[in-house]
């Protein structure tokens, strides 16, 4: 039995706009006007237990919306959702019990307090008792590696300290969903490396389902089995991350450097050629022409110094399916 | 208990700035405190208003204010509501917490600095007691706790349809300072004193008169120059208590609309 | 918003400028502080209702103690009653709040930008702030004049409402010394200002200054119904120019003679609060730099 479902969801909101300037600011003070936004446009899928899920899209796709009717925050116009036997929003209390949610650059913690009594207060919040909480609490603190900052208050934290201290606050009940939203946001390259790290093992070791958001495709390269991209508050698409690439952009490059200066080439089954100085990129297509062929064409008639295969980044594999469906910023 | 973990907590949080904490309480007390001036100031000239003395509008004045000042501890969150929570977003995590929500806004931060304007009640009930207006008899002062407890309960309504308000519109929620602190401004005085319609206003819809101006007039032992019967000084504290579970009903339709509409 | 004069480097010789072109950057930060002023609707309405509240009771309280008779008072009921509702419609002209734009700058550390304009920054902040306190009184002010003098008459309650001026010569004099209580009260919110640049936070002055303000502005209790005794101190002091003087001239409890002694004593706090606050403002700029940002 799936562990999250969602089915044709759809939200919609009332705006209310104003002109600008001065005019716009008097004429404001007499009336109003309201927009219609239709936020989430039936979107539908299921998460199975244990499952690492990446959520990715535009900013103002809907993914912030999804997260929030998830987690019971927010009640949709239309559609179905359940968490376990739960609807979320019919029942917060029993649901929230069971979930945890870190948002990017901001803390649940008590700022001026130390990250502890932190964790000491979200224990009788959550009705942990104590033999479970102490035994989380060594758990997590070893995994996170957040033993030194224990007794500091969340002020005077670094930024990827208080994420740390961040994912170990909404893991302190056990909960069986974790909501990620933006975590990696503002971190430096370790933190990053870490936070990941982290986040894989309490995924494969706890069996906790987690459903990220993020703009980080590092992020997602790194942790996301599978994808699901949102745009205009829709799905746009559902796949395994390792399709992702094949399924949207599948081509390839062919980098040479040359001896002496790259020689203009012609040749078949090459969709783009590029120069750089020494070096040619060739663009093309695995399908239809081989990688082999083509360094076997070319090194059979120019004196080539090194060469490699690229696949795209991943952020121009996603940067070229929001264009592919005019999923740009909303 | 979760409540008193949360004052705690929030003690705690405002011990760590004791410099800032004291420059707020002293701003609350002399915020609170230049109302005692003009009290000061208009009996020296006049002598009395329509028959009470100063110690007499003492006691009013000091027990709506510390009715006040307690309901202000115990209200910050519905308070900030719209500007702290919701418009960060702090208020979709309360949410997110298996607790329930009043709680949650309730301890949310018991400010210290209200001490202040309790303070500047202390001073003025001193007055009331120097000038003998009352007999604090051991009755007399369980009856007053008792006025007490009812006006903190309205007063502590009337924050929570401010916070219910916040949830829709996060602009402006003066409107409601009208009748929070133009309520104690109003309620500093003898009722009798007013224009009919306002006193009909503070008795009948938003109660304050019943909270502050019949508790004291039992307390001064005077009868009601409005005419009044005796008993009612004794009850009406429970109104405070029955505007409070209104304002409770109110709250929760609002929290309801939140979660359908979103912010 | 940038203030600085078109095409110009910070630390270069200023071109020379048209007169009006030099006023460009003070008109326009009056002008934008004036119009982000007026978003705020619902904020401006209730504003009004606060006012109209607060005038009411403390019109009634009032009325209460005189009932006693006029005789105990220099100034009659009515004329007390004019001067309270004036003192709500000209509420927010007070510099009882510290200047939020400077606050808030001062927060971010946004300040030290006031430090690298090209344009005088007593000027410039003297400007925006006066823009800040205009914008926000002139709605309420407007709303509340509204119903206090012509509101109340035609609901039968003339005995309530906000009077004429005394005469022709009690309105121009009044008209003078409020545009002088503008000024005046610009003056002691750059004082404030100061103050807020050199501590680094708005908090002293937000404890302090409010109360002083009220009280010996006239806002909370005419200054003549003070005790006799303080009646001198309380008009020579500089905050009675805030709003006790207007007054004082639109209900003609001064007038004649008297009244441009009082339009010159409040003249005389404008240029020496102004003096004190560009020495005080420039200090505490200067401070910013040593501290870095």
């Amino acid at each position: 039995m799936a562990h999250v479902v969602v089915r044709d969801l759809v939200k919609t909101y009332r705006v209310s706009e104003r002109d600008p300037g001065l005019i716009g600011a008097v004429r404001g003070l007499l009336s109003r006007r309201y927009r219609e936004v239709r936020a989430l446009d039936g979107v539908s899928f299921e998460l199975a237990r244990g499952e690492l899920l990446g959520l990715i899209g535009p900013n103002g796709a809907g993914k912030s919306t999804t997260i929030k009717i998830l987690s019971g925050i927010l009640r949709p116009t239309a559609g179905v959702v359940t968490v376990g036997d739960i609807v979320p929003y019919a029942e917060r209390t029993r649901h929230v019990a069971r979930l945890g949610v870190v948002f990017g650059q901001r803390t649940q913690l008590w700022w001026d307090l130390p990250v502890l009594d932190g964790f000491e207060l979200l224990r009788e919040i959550y009705r942990v008792d104590r033999a479970r909480f102490t035994r989380n609490l060594d758990e997590l603190t070893a995994v996170l590696r957040i033993e030194g900052i224990l007794h500091q208050p969340v002020r005077l934290l670094s930024l990827g300290q208080r994420m740390r201290a961040e994912i170990a606050a909404a893991m302190l009940h056990e909960p069986e969903l974790l909501f990620l939203d933006e975590p990696s946001i503002g971190l430096d390259a370790p933190s990053k490396l870490a936070l990941r790290d982290v986040v894989k093992r309490l995924n494969r070791e706890r069996g906790v389902t987690v459903l990220l958001t993020t703009h980080d495709m590092q992020d997602i390269e790194a942790l996301a089995e599978r994808v699901i991209v949102i745009g205009h508050g829709r799905v746009l698409l559902d796949s395994p991350f390792l399709a992702l690439r094949d399924t949207v952009l599948r081509e390839r490059r062919l980098v040479i450097d040359f001896a002496e200066a790259a020689p203009a080439l012609e040749l078949e089954g090459v969709t783009a050629v590029a120069r750089d100085g020494a070096s040619l990129v060739l663009t093309f297509d695995p399908a239809r022409t081989s990688a082999a062929s083509l360094i076997a064409r070319v090194s059979a008639e120019h004196s080539v110094l090194d060469l490699r295969v690229e696949r795209p980044a991943i952020e121009e594999v996603i940067s070229h399916f929001y264009d592919l469906h005019g999923a740009v910023e909303a | 208990m979760l409540f008193l973990k949360y004052v705690v907590a929030s003690l705690r949080s405002q011990a760590q700035y004791p410099g800032s904490a004291a420059l707020l309480m002293l701003g609350n007390f002399l915020g609170t405190g230049v109302e005692i001036v003009a009290l000061l100031a208009l009996f020296h000239r006049f002598g009395d208003v329509r028959g009470w003395r100063l110690g007499e509008v003492a006691l009013f004045y000091g027990l709506v204010n510390v009715q006040f000042a307690l309901a202000e501890l115990l209200s910050r969150g519905f308070d900030v509501l719209g500007t702290e929570l919701i418009r960060t977003g702090s208020f979709d995590r309360l949410l997110l917490r298996p607790r329930s929500l009043l709680l949650q806004l309730c301890a949310y931060e018991v400010r210290l600095s209200r001490l202040g304007r309790m303070t500047q009640a202390a001073l003025v009930l001193w007055l009331c007691i120097d000038s003998a207006a009352v007999r604090w008899s051991a009755a007399n002062v369980l009856f007053f706790l008792w006025a007490v407890a009812g006006g903190v309960a309205l007063f502590v309504g009337l924050l929570v349809l401010q916070g219910t308000l916040a949830i829709f519109t996060v602009e402006s929620l003066e409107l409601m300072n009208v009748l929070t602190y133009g309520g104690v401004q109003a309620a500093q005085f003898p009722l009798s004193i007013y224009h009919g319609g306002l006193r009909r206003f503070l008795t009948f819809v938003v109660p304050l008169g019943l909270i502050t101006y019949y508790p004291a007039l039992t307390l001064l032992g005077k009868r009601d120059p409005l005419g009044a019967p005796e008993w009612i000084g004794l009850a009406s504290p429970a109104c405070g208590f029955l505007f409070l579970g209104l304002a409770l009903l109110v709250w929760r339709w609002g929290v309801g609309r939140y979660v359908s509409t979103g912010s | 918003m940038s203030a600085a004069a078109p095409g110009s480097v910070p630390g270069a010789v200023a071109p020379r400028l048209a007169f009006g072109e030099r006023l460009r950057p003070f008109r326009a930060a009056f002008e934008s502080r004036f119009s982000s002023m007026l978003q705020y609707r619902s904020a401006a309405l209730a504003g009004f209702a606060t006012q109209c509240w607060w005038g009411g009771i403390k019109v009634m309280i009032l009325a209460a103690f005189f009932r006693g008779g006029d005789a105990a008072a220099p100034l009659s009921l009515a004329d007390a009653v004019t001067y309270i509702w004036l003192t709500q419609a000209l509420f927010a002209l007070l510099p009882w709040l510290a200047d939020s734009e400077v606050a808030l700058n001062v927060r971010t550390g946004a300040i030290v930008y006031d430090r690298l304009r090209p344009v005088d920054a007593y000027a410039l902040l003297f400007a925006r702030g006066l823009g800040w306190l205009v914008a926000r009184t002139l709605p309420r002010a407007a709303l509340l004049v509204s119903v206090a003098a012509l509101g109340l008459p035609l609901l039968g309650a003339q005995r309530w409402a906000l009077g004429a001026p005394h005469g022709a010569a009690g309105g121009v004099c009044f008209a003078v010394s409020l545009g002088l209580a503008a000024l005046l009260s610009t003056a002691v919110l750059m004082l404030s200002s100061a103050a807020v640049i050199a501590l680094g936070t708005d908090r002293g002055v937000v404890a302090l200054v409010p109360s002083i303000v009220l009280v010996f502005s006239g806002n909370l209790l005419p200054l003549s119904l003070f005790p006799d005794s303080l009646a001198a101190l309380l008009l020579l002091q500089p905050f009675a120019g805030l709003l006790d003087i207007p007054l004082r001239l639109y209900t003609g409890q001064v007038s004649g003679a008297p009244a441009v002694a009082v339009l010159g004593l409040q003249l005389a706090w404008l240029v020496l609060l102004v003096a004190l606050g560009r020495r005080a403002v420039a200090r505490a700029l200067e401070r910013l730099e040593v501290h870095g940002g």
